[in-house]
């Protein structure tokens, strides 16, 4: 009987260990983000004041609305685009069988390991080329690379799974290859266009490294490069008020698509992530 | 076989009618996955062989275009002195190069030991019923959701040397003696990140292995339990056989991700020579100290440790890429592996 | 509406041989079924015949023209799914549209064509609802529904009745057999693993074995006169009793066949002789198995019920104008 109540306990002190450690980043840039001047500098554990400062000075100061701007417009561009190319790919991928398609299938997986500082320089050169260098274009293209192997992928393996029958059915109606995927299997698909779109969505939301490198100006940055930059004149000067509440404002908004999304996400991310 | 008696073919077509519907199909398949590839070449395609192809010239990032060819100067080139000494010079013998890759490579191992641990833990307690697993799910996927460059700055913050929560956290609990400046000193700097990094992955180690787990039929349970089999035993012969191939799947996609890393890096703890991957180093050559060339050639070389691993997993693991007929055997990842990446 | 020949089709995945040749004619406005164990290759034939894979080798002719290569919807043919199909995410009434929509009628002919059909099939009320608001039979009627609707000059079913529970596929059989009666110039093919499906309502049905034809005729001669031990074997419930040895070789067999309703129970001096192990009263009928020193034991079928215990020794004589003689092929000696 004690032996059964202390695994009980020790099995909850496990779950509140592991809810404390994800969430308590999280909560204490919150906090932070709430406090200012002198207040900032002293470690609290429970909110002791509150101000909007450093919201107020996120939005006056700066191009971060800008920023936001941008990255809401290069996510969802770069989302639209890969969907719109992965949706025919992924009929042509599940459902027709031709030679070469293994190796195909093959490719697009190697072009999703690839690692993205392998591509900078040549994409730095075809980018500059096309001219659309600092622009939000630069970024739309060069992060297709990462949403188009992804979205193909994932929507070859759910198309994969609509039933055969249905397929041959419009077949036996008359349908062509496109009738079928705008008539039969796009209306079938929505949740799984959802989920796939909001995973690159994330995907394009979150990424640095080609934002950082090109795009060169204030009024061109994304969001995690604005805030990577984010930065005073010396070490003590880091306004991390700011950059936490500049933290905030970015994540608000995932952690609430993700936390309404939840089932979805997961069973996106792992409905059999691996198929014995 | 039966005893089919076996009649001549009599009078077989010249060829055989190719089916209108067979041709259609394949024939939009075609136009179907045109846009895709026509994509992929000149966003991965090209520039590959373009990053590939400037490692071997002597290209500034001023001057792309009249780039002159040096063969594997880049990569190694030597001169012999009149005293009979060789020098060699270029990337294969670059100390700061090799500390990169020793770098990234101990954060890869390290950081995906780690995740895997503690993924494991995470799924079995989100496996077993209980009160409140929802709330659990959904704690775990907040640091999932943020992204690196926030989480970055987040830990920066807690990890600061002079206001940071945690130094203050281990002082009130007698676990550090003095402030420790984290992210600044050389023998801390990698412990900050990985850290970090075990933060923000071990949620998604978790579900990838959670899956593997609720694969797992309940009734071998119940069946180990009449047996009176302990439940560490049922651990080690039961549960760990049986997740082992989403587990061994979620790691080498994880070991392969870690090998690229580089925003966490790039932000948490810039300027540590201590904590410098890849690519990192590659970048700050490519864009930063005017060596395109020389990037270039680290790139490449990053590139061909990452394919190679990459082969050497599809020829060990035998992945079946094709869902066709035979689905039976082999492990078909269902998500290409960047989607950990892309966070 | 169509008379169609297969001569010598073949088809194979791969190296695998599905269908190793075979040679029909079905006659226009016939109801065929194909009927044979699981894997003999009756649903590759029939998606052979409705487009839906290519043929290897051989020809597939409707009204004498060669159709090998034409796709589905030019062969005029319509197909009821095993799992109905019904497209979810539209109405009733857009699911037996579609067809024609694609077809680009005119909107009140659509209308007009799909009223129709839902009256002759009774969900003429269920148009607005979706599939997942009906049940396992309505979907099956709208499943047909979209078939009949494109009017075609063969219909194809694959195994249709398979999802329906006992009762529901007894009321679903009739309709299918009015159906053909109201559409008697129309070519049915019908697949099922079901001998009581294929005795009920074809004209003629093909039994299928690894990929060829055993037999060719209607129930009636099937019942008959089978043409393999196989066929024999397969068709009629309880299946036929299959006696060897020395029983056998008495009337100069290497295998002899006899049905249950055609074993007489004597009171002595029967031809053969077995131990009652378990009966079986359905009422209007009632089934006795006699253990008889062969690999299975023998059922006789008597009308109304049957009062034998379990070790009792009962005689039975064949009615010897029933009896089957086969050689040690399984042909029939005749």
């Amino acid at each position: 009987m004690l032996w059964s109540y202390t695994k009980t306990t020790a099995f909850y002190m496990l779950v509140l260990v592991i809810v404390v450690i994800s969430v308590f980043p999280f909560y204490y840039a919150i906090l932070t983000s709430f406090k200012s001047g002198t207040a900032l500098f002293q470690v609290d554990y429970w909110p002791t004041s509150f101000s909007w400062d450093n919201y107020i000075a996120v939005f006056s100061q700066g191009a971060f609305p800008r920023n936001l701007l941008n990255s809401v417009f290069v996510a969802s561009t770069t989302v639209l685009l890969a969907l719109f190319l992965a949706v025919t790919a992924a009929f042509a991928l599940s459902r027709v069988r031709f030679r070469g398609r293994s190796l195909l299938l093959m490719t697009i997986l190697g072009v999703s390991m690839f690692p993205q500082i392998a591509v900078l320089a040549g994409l730095f050169e075809v980018i500059r080329a096309l001219g659309i260098y600092n622009t939000p274009w630069a970024l739309i293209f060069s992060y297709t690379i990462f949403t188009l192997p992804f979205t193909v992928w994932v929507l070859t393996t759910f198309m994969r799974e609509l039933p055969i029958e249905i397929e041959e059915a419009a077949i036996v109606d008359g349908a062509t290859p496109w009738v079928i995927i705008t008539r039969v299997f796009l209306p079938l698909m929505w949740p799984a266009l959802v989920t796939t779109g909001l995973l690159a969505f994330i995907g394009a939301w979150n990424e640095f490294l080609f934002a950082l490198t090109f795009t060169s100006s204030n009024l061109t940055r994304t969001v995690p490069v604005a805030i990577a930059l984010l930065s005073g004149g010396s070490q003590y000067e880091i306004p991390w008020g700011i950059i936490m509440a500049a933290s905030v404002i970015v994540t608000v908004p995932l952690v609430v698509l993700v936390l309404v999304f939840q089932r979805k996400i997961v069973s996106g991310l792992t409905a059999g992530g691996v198929k014995g | 076989m039966s005893s089919e008696t076996i009649v001549p073919p009599k009078v077989v077509l010249a060829k055989p009618i190719k089916s209108e519907l067979l041709t259609q199909r394949v024939a939009a398949a075609r136009w179907f996955l045109i846009p895709m590839l026509v994509a992929l070449a000149v966003v991965a395609g090209w520039p590959l062989l373009r990053s590939i192809y400037f490692s071997f010239t002597d290209a500034s990032l001023t001057d792309l275009y009249n780039a002159k060819f040096v063969g594997f100067k880049n990569y190694i080139s030597w001169t012999t002195l009149k005293s009979g000494r060789t020098i060699y010079s270029g990337l294969l013998v670059d100390p700061v190069w090799w500390n990169a890759v020793w770098n990234t490579l101990r954060f890869a191992v390290v950081s995906v030991f780690f995740e895997a641990v503690l993924g494991m833990i995470v799924a079995l307690v989100l496996n077993a019923e209980f009160k409140g697993r929802s709330i659990v799910r959904a704690a775990i996927l907040i640091p999932w959701a943020i992204p690196t460059i926030v989480s970055a700055k987040m830990w920066a913050w807690m990890l600061n040397d002079q206001f940071g929560i945690l130094n203050d956290l281990g002082l009130r609990l007698g676990l550090l003696g003095e402030k420790v400046a984290w992210t600044a000193q050389p023998d801390t700097a990698m412990t900050a990140v990985l850290i970090v990094d075990v933060w923000k992955t071990t949620p998604f180690m978790a579900l990838l292995v959670l899956a593997g787990l609720q694969m797992i039929p309940k009734d071998i349970y119940e069946a180990a339990e009449i047996d009176g089999v302990h439940p560490v035993k049922q651990f080690f012969r039961i549960t760990l056989p049986l997740v082992r191939p989403a587990l061994m799947v979620a790691i080498i996609f994880r070991l392969l991700d870690a090998m690229r890393i580089f925003d966490l890096i790039y932000v948490l703890t810039p300027n540590s020579s201590a904590t410098k991957t890849m690519s990192v180093v590659a970048r700050e050559n490519l864009f930063d100290f005017d060596k395109f060339a020389y990037g270039s050639a680290q790139s490449t070389l990053l590139f061909v440790i990452i394919a190679v691993m990459t082969a050497l997993y599809i020829w060990l693991g035998r992945v079946r890429f094709d869902g066709g007929i035979d689905r039976c055997s082999g492990v078909i990842p269902r998500q290409p592996p960047f989607i950990c990446w892309c966070w | 509406m169509a008379n169609i020949q297969l001569k010598d089709v073949r088809k194979s995945f791969g190296t695998v041989k599905v269908i190793k040749g075979v040679d029909l004619e079905i006659k226009s406005g016939e109801f065929m079924v194909f009927v044979g164990p699981s894997g003999c290759g009756k649903s590759t034939l029939l998606r052979l015949v409705a487009g839906l894979e290519d043929i290897t080798s051989g020809q597939l002719l409707f009204d004498g023209e060669v159709v090998n290569g034409l796709t589905p919807s030019k062969r005029g043919i319509a197909m009821v799914f095993q799992s109905y199909a019904l497209y979810p995410h539209m109405t009733v009434y857009d699911n037996m549209a579609f067809g024609l929509t694609l077809e680009k009628g005119s909107k009140e002919q659509i209308r007009e064509r799909v009223t129709k059909a839902a009256d002759l099939l009774q969900i003429g009320q269920y148009l607005d609802r979706l599939p997942k608001q009906l049940s396992g039979g309505q979907r099956q009627r709208v499943a047909i529904g979209r078939a009949i609707v494109r009017d075609p000059k063969v219909f194809l079913f694959d195994e249709p009745l398979s999802n329906l529970d006992a009762a529901l596929r007894v009321a679903t059989r009739i309709e299918i057999a009015k159906l053909h009666e109201d559409m008697n110039s129309v070519t049915m093919i019908y697949v099922t693993h079901d001998q009581v499906e294929a005795m009920t309502l074809a004209d003629r049905i093909c039994v299928l074995r690894d990929g060829v034809i055993e037999q060719v005729g209607t129930p009636m001669e099937l019942y008959e006169t089978p043409d393999s031990l196989f066929v024999a074997g397969f068709i009629g419930s309880p299946k036929m009793n299959f006696i060897s040895g020395e029983a056998a070789a008495a009337y100069k067999a290497h295998t002899l066949g006899i049905r249950g309703e055609h074993l007489n129970v004597v009171s002595e001096g029967g031809v053969w002789n077995g131990k009652v192990i378990h009966t079986e009263n359905l009422g209007a009928d009632s089934y006795v198995y006699l253990e008889m020193g062969m690999e299975e034991p023998v059922v006789v079928r008597l009308d109304g019920n049957n009062n034998y215990h379990s070790g009792d020794v009962v005689h039975v004589s064949p009615m010897e104008d029933k009896l089957h003689r086969f050689d040690e092929e399984g042909k029939p000696i005749r």
